[in-house]
């Protein structure tokens, strides 16, 4: 229990949930856990199962797609305050990309599967996570929309 | 070119001739730019603000307007950091130390520095757009006494695509400054930011109603990081921006620069963002 009420007041403190009212978080809180990484350690990978969402509080994550025969490339890094995976929310329930943790990095991981069980049952809660989800996702399309324009504009190494 | 040949030195009151300028120096920076260090023939001071340009001229090529990137207070050496991008630039890129070039200028207007007095500075800016850039922030640590926080906010394509790295990772080194450098991709690894510079202005640490931001930026760029300063609560009023034309003649006679009722090569390239709001996004100017 005094785990539980530990989450409950991480979940508060996120900026993700902030806004949210206290008996409409309580029920999300039941899907959390805490959960630390060591740099180099993957969130999760491409192609794997997508059964979690992440809220990161300290640290940052990178955003990897794999090259078979070379490194790994970053193309985002996700740092404190925000979150990484909305693979959950959307079938197949599967990871496109690769998230590992860039330094010591601590978060709440969401269980999807788990939540989406509640989400079935309580469109109210369904509402208030797709209005967060959604300006985020949003935003992240249009960020990498606009670096596309950056790379066909500003000059190559390449 | 030999010394005697050199045409003489331009009357200091005529905007349309050219001084001649010896190239003392050239950097390979980032693939495809170069930074020129130049004295004057005529051993005269040039004199600049930083946010001005020059047009640069290749003898028999052809002229081209290039901001001034280097120190306002070295009045002996004039520097120019250029991108390849046409027929002047590539044959500039071509020209080795001791190669002669003309120089019309500065023209335009400066970015504004009193007017940020006691304000926080932000600085937003991307790849090559460092370059007008770096006389002010020079200024701005010349006058650091004059402002509250200083933050750099820069991006690039990769990690070998940032522009006057040394520079930036002694900047990031002061206690009275804060650099934050992110990257279009970067090979698994990298410990520093990738992502939008954007991103970056979301998670600088400054007073939103104390600051001025100064950007540079391509144009579409630009349009993104007002946004953000926006959405951080700076006003119009105190962000300025830059903007690019095809500048010919410097003096607002030939119109080529001219955006509605504005002529960037005299009127800008430097604007306070609410004076351009209007007409910033209008496609057909």
């Amino acid at each position: 229990m005094v785990a539980i009420e530990g989450l409950g007041r991480l979940l508060a403190e996120h900026p993700f949930f902030t806004d949210m009212q206290p008996d409409t978080r309580e029920i999300v809180v039941g899907c959390c856990a805490n959960a630390h990484y060591r740099p180099g350690e993957f969130l999760f990978k491409e192609g794997g199962k997508a059964d979690h969402f992440y809220l990161i509080r300290q640290g940052t994550v990178g955003v990897e797609v794999h090259v078979p025969g070379r490194p790994g490339v970053v193309v985002e890094t996700i740092g404190e305050g925000d979150i990484i995976g909305w693979s959950w929310l959307v079938p197949p329930y599967t990871w496109s990309f690769d998230a590992r943790a860039m330094d010591q990095v601590r978060a709440i991981t969401i269980d999807g599967a788990c939540l989406r069980t509640k989400l079935e049952a309580n469109h109210e809660l369904g509402y208030e996570l797709y209005k967060r989800f959604i300006p985020i996702m949003g935003r992240r399309i249009a960020e990498a929309r606009l670096r596309i324009v950056e790379l066909t504009t500003e000059p190559s190494r390449d | 070119m030999d010394g005697a040949l050199l045409p003489r030195p331009a009357p200091a009151d005529d905007p349309m001739v050219p001084r001649t300028f010896r190239i003392e120096r050239r950097v390979a920076e980032v693939d495809g730019c170069f930074t020129l260090t130049l004295k004057a023939t005529d051993g005269r001071p040039f004199a600049f603000q930083p946010g001005q340009f020059n047009m640069l001229y290749v003898f028999g090529v052809g002229e081209v307007a290039i901001s001034v990137s280097g120190d306002c207070r070295d009045l002996n050496t004039l520097t120019h950091t250029i991108r390849e991008v046409g027929t002047v630039t590539r044959a500039m890129a071509r020209l080795r130390p001791g190669d002669v070039i003309g120089v019309r200028g500065p023209f335009g207007r400066p970015w504004p520095i009193e007017e940020a007095y006691g304000n926080d500075i932000l600085f937003v800016t991307g790849t090559v757009g460092l370059a007008p850039l770096r006389p002010l922030i020079f200024e701005v640590l010349n006058r650091r006494e004059h402002f509250g926080k200083v933050v750099i906010c820069y991006g690039s394509r990769g990690t070998h695509d940032i522009l006057y790295e040394k520079q930036l990772h002694q900047w990031r080194g002061r206690f009275d400054l804060q650099v934050h450098v992110t990257v279009h991709s970067a090979p698994s690894g990298y410990r520093g930011r990738v992502g939008s510079v954007a991103n970056l202005v979301k998670i600088a640490r400054f007073d939103p109603e104390h600051t001025t931001a100064y950007v540079c930026r391509s144009e579409t760029m630009t349009r993104p990081a007002v946004q953000a300063l926006h959405d951080r609560g700076i006003t119009s009023d105190r962000i300025y921006v830059t903007l690019e034309r095809n500048m010919k003649c410097g003096v607002g006679f030939c119109g080529h620069c001219q955006m509605g009722p504005s002529f960037m090569c005299k009127d800008g390239p430097v604007y306070r963002y609410d004076t351009i709001e209007d007409i910033f996004t209008v496609r057909e100017l």
